[in-house]
């Protein structure tokens, strides 16, 4: 069930460093949302926020509201790991279980929400496996440790992995910065397919890449290296990238940027 | 990749010039003076430890052979250690089974709260208590083994009479823990006070493995909607599993060579007791350090036969924990 993202008033900390300030946007279920901007403009903060895995390193804190559909993830007596099971994560470098099989990869997450038939565990992971294309290339060898593939395949079972809950949501955090050209279009094509099930959020340095996989592009800027990062404007990606409303936008897609 | 192998099965005439001359530079090795210095410094080290390696082995075997070719009784099995008398006899079996239960009943009691430990300290504490309660910890490595044993003797056996009566009561019936009301100078006591001996270094070495468990193996599993426990058992100990191995070993050759500690606390005895709780018993060490002092030129042959056989039990020890770390190698994480 994929849902919307309703974000509003957002500012997030780490200690007293303000990472990101004051920002509201909203996602729609099944669509795919790009955050571009240069690095350390709190991208990657915001995008964690949406998981609250922002509050795993410490001192980090958040003020604001996430509605999660209608219910706001930073409520009162809401557990940051329900959360986490909602909103699903794959990160920038491949990070499967190195001690697990692919097989366990895959069903990790499912262990943890609850007891399952193995001839059910089966079918999720072959599901999932399927879902992230990357079933027909480990079929034969689901016993064998996730660290063995390649690292696009790696990523490949991470998004398996993350899938295999049926999370409404799914959060990337730059997940080909750290592939070859082809493992991100396999990847990318993949982004494509999810978005049919999944509300999907995408953070990325390649504006190629938004311009390909996103329906809708968030810019984010900082006023100076120290200074909070904010939202400088969100649109349709064909606008963002032909007529953006902000000259800073078009600055920085056409390389002008600073 | 094929390139370079091709290279080495094969060079083609051209290459083979400059190829030689590369092999000639690293044949020759370090040229200038500092390199020679080290690369002597080092190389002599490695020698010198096989050396003395090789030279305690052999002392040992030619002045145990000594001993054992005279013994009258089986050396492996007998139950009586009596080297000043003719014609002598003498047998390991009671030390042999001193030795490993003690050090079991030690890495029992030791592991897990160890691991609990070092699970405490790297991911549960405050980062404000993390230093203090490792420093304590290290401080507990650093009190030397008799006061352990003084604590011991002093302390601890006159305090187990609650815990000794309340086992007897509730697992009497097992055998392994009945007793018959004498002093709780035991296995069980020894092996108590063991594991406080090693706690520190399981504790230490745990905990410096957990420390370098990847953060994004974590993440990974934070992501995924698993709580802190979690976590912990889906990246952080599995990762861990072969330095926790190896962190044990290191506490078992501590216990099983273990001396003073030992002979302070246990009543020795040459027999085998049954229950834990019963005294009496021995261990090598122990016995070692017992008789040494009075013995006879051949008794201490026969008393260093006894120290060979520790030597290879805690060889065979060390080669089963790394077979144990061998056989999930490619799932160790290592390559993460």
């Amino acid at each position: 069930m994929a849902k919307r993202i309703d974000v509003s008033g957002l500012t997030a900390y780490y200690g007293s460093h303000k990472a990101i300030e004051d920002i509201s946007m909203t996602v729609e279920p099944r669509s795919v949302t790009a955050f571009i901007g240069p690095s350390g403009c709190g991208k990657s903060t915001f995008l964690r926020t949406l998981n609250r895995m922002h509050e795993v390193t410490s001192g980090g804190r958040v003020e604001g509201k996430v509605l999660l559909d209608d219910e706001d993830l930073y409520g009162h007596g809401i557990d940051p790991v329900s959360v986490r099971r909602e909103v699903g994560m794959v990160f920038q470098r491949p990070n499967p279980f190195p001690t697990m099989s692919i097989f366990d990869n895959v069903a990790a997450g499912l262990r943890l929400n609850g007891s399952y038939k193995k001839s059910e565990l089966s079918d999720i992971v072959e599901k999932s496996l399927k879902g992230a294309n990357l079933w027909n290339e480990v079929k034969d060898r689901l016993n064998k440790p996730g660290s063995g593939l390649s690292g696009g395949q790696q990523q490949r079972l991470c998004i398996a992995r993350a899938i295999a809950v049926e999370p409404n949501v799914l959060l990337m955090d730059e997940p080909c910065s750290a592939l070859d050209p082809i493992s991100t279009l396999a990847i990318e094509d993949l982004i494509g397919e999810l978005k049919e099930r999944f509300t999907i959020v995408i953070v990325t340095h390649n504006m190629q890449q938004a311009a390909r996989v996103s329906d809708r592009t968030a810019f984010f800027n900082l006023a100076a290296v120290g200074q909070p990062g904010k939202l400088i404007e969100i649109d349709d990606t064909e606008r963002i990238f032909s007529n953006p409303s902000v000259q800073a936008t078009e600055d920085y897609i056409s390389g002008r940027f600073g | 990749m094929d390139i370079t192998t091709k290279h080495t099965e094969a060079p083609p005439p051209a290459a083979q010039a400059p190829a030689g001359t590369e092999q000639k530079r690293a044949a020759r090795g370090a040229t200038r003076p500092g390199d020679r210095i080290f690369l002597g410094l080092s190389r002599g080290s490695g020698i010198f430890l096989l050396v003395i390696m090789a030279a305690i082995a052999v002392f040992l075997t030619y002045r145990a052979s000594l001993a054992i070719s005279k013994d009258e009784a089986n050396f492996l099995t007998a139950f009586e250690w009596n080297t000043g008398v003719i014609p002598p006899r003498f047998g390991i079996a009671v030390l042999a089974f001193g030795t490993i239960v003690s050090s079991i009943v030690a890495m029992v009691i030791a592991v897990p709260i160890a691991v609990a430990i070092a699970l405490f300290l790297t991911h549960y504490a405050p980062r404000k208590l993390r230093g203090p309660i490792a420093y304590v910890i290290d401080l507990l490595a650093a009190v030397p083994s008799i006061v352990y044993g003084l604590w011991g003797a002093l302390i601890l056996v006159p305090h187990m009479d609650g815990l000794f009566g309340w086992l007897n009561d509730y697992l009497g019936w097992t055998g392994v823990f009945s007793w018959e009301g004498g002093a709780p100078r035991s296995m069980l006591t020894v092996g108590i006070l063991l594991a406080i001996m090693i706690l520190p270094v399981i504790t230490n070495v745990s905990r410096e493995v957990f420390r370098q468990a990847p953060q994004m193996i974590e993440e990974a599993a934070l992501a995924l909607g698993a709580t802190r426990w979690e976590v912990i058992r889906m990246a952080v100990l599995p990762f861990g599993r072969s330095g926790v191995i190896s962190a044990s070993m290191l506490g078992l050759g501590r216990a099983l060579g273990e001396t003073m500690a030992v002979a302070t606390v246990l009543s020795p005895t040459f027999d085998i007791q049954t229950s834990l709780l019963d005294p009496g018993g021995g261990t090598f060490a122990q016995n070692i350090a017992s008789k040494f002092g009075e013995a006879t030129e051949f008794g201490r042959d026969a008393l260093i036969a006894s120290g060979l056989v520790l030597f290879v039990i805690t060889l065979l020890v060390n080669g089963a924990a790394r077979a144990i770390i061998a056989r999930r190698k490619e799932y160790s994480g290592a390559n993460a």
